[in-house]
């Protein structure tokens, strides 16, 4: 394999492995406070839907990812309201906005663009476009360093990076912050929290907000960064996969950035490599192809990834001493 | 037959609503059309789109108006071409192959009820099924194509994996082989489900994956997918080709042609015969000879396309309705003579 080849694949993995980190990162926030989160999927969809609509209405991609996170956020405050006021069951609520958002973003698509459910295509600034890192032509001919820095870190979309710089964030917020040090222990020991006399309630109400706002980026980057408009169930299950990720990272950020890089690189290879001759094999089925990301995937988190242990309090909701 | 106890009372009931049954007879002759889509979905930009061109073409015509419907899941086939029969529509026009069993099953409880099935032949006296050379088709984009590129390499994108898509392959590769016989062809398929008829961002990965190896003109038999091919090869400044619809608007300028698939002539047609009482069931082949395939050529892609290109693509055209260029069918013997 040649350089070039392996720059398409990395490049490649990056794209494809974003949106899974962002949304791997938003179920981080909500379960490190005792909040599981299977809405995920959900939550990218509507926010995938919002950004596309309202970009294609406005014709400015920022105004589409805001409105994105918007619809994310609301989707997350309904599984708050559900589990944390409402004290009812996490994985039942996650389910439920799964089904609200695939069946609303389509029903509301056809009313809106009478257009099956799409989003009208999206052209030039209704889209995030790729963007050249500053200094990225100066340093193209330093040797490896501009290899690495002017090819390869270079040219994604805007919000690639911001998925990027979310990792050091998240991990800066929840070990080295007051307000990281609550959200961890507020899913492992509610009752330690409250009577330290912080609020369980508020802390969790955050955490699923961030986590809203981050699925928020997610989905828009898929219909404004990927693809050009929202196509109906375009998320793909990209919300289960970044929970695999998480539970693969053990619900740690920097782990989670490999983890979703490893995920991304296994459907990378599954792209490029499907109906390629290997030497006294001949051709590789392109359904082997495909199905190798789910394959190794079964292999790691059944063989890697040892014991992972979710948050103490993950999944019940926290009723306070009478 | 397993169910004959059921299908008992159903017969006496019958002959008890004989009386009703006479009139739904006469019905059948009246045009009440249903059509029914694929799985990419009416709005998918090609090959559904088509139909739905087709049969908006009817009713703006003739002001009669038609029965749709999207399937949300594979599931849903039976059921849609049952419900859509019992209503008593007329015809009912199911756009995929897809189809194929269901068509098989529901038919002939329908005797009344005629049935057009598209991409697949299904053999029974109430179906009409049309089905297209879309090798020929391909073969001409692929000359085009052929000529267009600088670097020698082209690229393929399908949707799913199945021996239709493999025919548009074929065609394309021995079109691009026979202008240009040094060229490298890369395939690549979306997927094996049905899924692979609406997935862009793996569209556009696969595309752009392409582009990396060189490719310069893509041409993409991939449904709602292709949306995302064509955005890829645009936004890498390179050529894309349509399918079944005309493609050329979504990029002027990056859209080299598209491969004509008059899914719509098929469907406005099947409505017409039987409001015209022209109806014909069996197999209708549409080819070059008979337009049901071509290459699109509008005020998106003028500029693209030199003399030179047209001449040779027109004569390729020529010479395969003459029977002079014998293209390759792949779904007749499940290979492909070229790479």
């Amino acid at each position: 394999m040649d350089l070039a080849t392996a720059l398409a694949i990395a490049e490649s993995s990056m794209r494809l492995a974003a949106p899974l980190l962002l949304a791997c990162l938003a179920g981080l926030y909500s379960e490190r406070a005792g909040i599981f989160d299977i809405g995920l999927e959900g939550k990218m969809l509507g926010a995938a839907f919002g950004a596309g609509a309202v970009a294609a209405v406005t014709g400015s991609a920022w105004i589409g990812l805001a409105a994105g996170m918007a619809v994310s956020t609301v989707l997350a405050l309904i599984h708050g309201l559900a589990s944390i006021t409402f004290r009812g069951n996490q994985i039942i609520s996650g389910v439920a906005i799964n089904f609200l958002a695939s069946g609303l973003t389509a029903l509301i698509g056809q009313n809106w663009f009478g257009m099956g459910g799409q989003t009208p295509q999206l052209f030039g600034d209704q889209r995030f476009l790729a963007v050249e890192l500053p200094l990225a032509g100066a340093l193209r001919d330093v040797p490896v360093i501009g290899f690495l820095y002017s090819d390869f870190l270079s040219g994604f979309t805007v919000l690639v990076y911001v998925a990027l710089l979310a990792v050091p964030l998240t991990w800066w917020v929840l070990f080295r912050t007051r307000f990281g040090l609550r959200l961890r222990a507020v899913g492992e020991n509610p009752g330690a929290v409250d009577t330290a006399g912080i609020s369980v309630v508020r802390l969790r109400y955050q955490a699923v907000i961030i986590t809203g706002l981050l699925c928020g980026i997610a989905g828009a980057y898929l219909a404004t960064g990927m693809a050009a408009g929202f196509i109906r169930d375009m998320t793909a299950g990209k919300g289960f996969i970044a929970l695999a990720a998480l539970i693969f990272a053990k619900w740690r950020p920097w782990p989670a950035l490999w983890a979703c890089l490893l995920f991304g690189f296994l459907e990378a290879i599954g792209i490029r490599y499907q109906g390629v001759t290997i030497p006294n094999v001949g051709t590789v089925p392109v359904q082997l192809m495909q199905a190798l990301p789910y394959i190794l995937t079964v292999v790691i988190l059944a063989g890697f990834v040892g014991r992972a242990i979710p948050p103490r309090a993950g999944g019940k909701p926290y009723v306070k001493e009478r | 037959m397993k169910w004959t106890a059921a299908n008992g009372p159903r017969r006496a009931g019958a002959a008890v609503l004989g009386l009703a049954l006479t009139a739904g007879a006469a019905n059948a002759d009246e045009i009440n059309p249903a059509v029914i889509y694929d799985l990419g979905g009416k709005f998918d930009r090609s090959f559904n789109q088509a139909s739905h061109t087709g049969a908006e073409r009817f009713r703006e015509e003739t002001g009669i108006a038609y029965r749709d419907f999207e399937l949300q899941s594979d599931a849903q086939r039976e059921q849609a071409l049952r419900r859509f029969a019992e209503q008593g529509h007329n015809p009912v026009i199911v756009t995929g192959f897809a189809y194929g069993s269901a068509m098989e099953e529901i038919a002939p409880d329908f005797p009344d009820t005629n049935f057009v099935i598209i991409d697949m032949v299904v053999d029974l006296p109430n179906v009409r099924s049309v089905v297209f050379n879309e090798h020929e088709g391909s073969y001409l984009v692929g000359v085009l194509g052929a000529m267009a590129s600088e670097t020698g390499t082209l690229g393929f994108v399908g949707g799913m994996d199945i021996p239709l898509i493999r025919k548009f392959a074929c065609g394309y590769v021995q079109g691009v082989m026979a202008t240009n016989p040094d060229a490298t062809v890369l395939q690549n398929m979306t997927g094996t489900t049905g899924a692979a008829w609406n997935d862009p961002v793996r569209g556009g990965e696969l595309a752009r994956a392409q582009i990396d190896q060189g490719a310069d003109v893509i041409y993409h038999a991939a449904g709602g997918t292709g949306v995302g091919v064509l955005q890829a090869a645009a936004d890498a400044d390179v050529y894309g080709i349509g399918v079944d619809s005309n493609q050329n608007y979504m990029h002027p300028g990056n859209v080299l042609t598209s491969m004509l698939k008059r899914v719509d002539v098929a469907v406005y047609d099947a409505m017409m015969d039987v409001k015209e009482g022209e109806w014909t069931t069996g197999v209708v082949v549409l080819g070059l000879a008979e337009d049901g395939v071509g290459w699109a050529l509008d005020e998106h892609n003028e500029d693209l396309i030199t003399a030179e290109m047209r001449e040779a693509v027109e004569e390729a055209e020529r010479r395969i309705i003459a029977g002079e260029i014998e293209v390759h069918d792949y779904t007749t013997d499940g290979t492909c003579p070229v790479q």
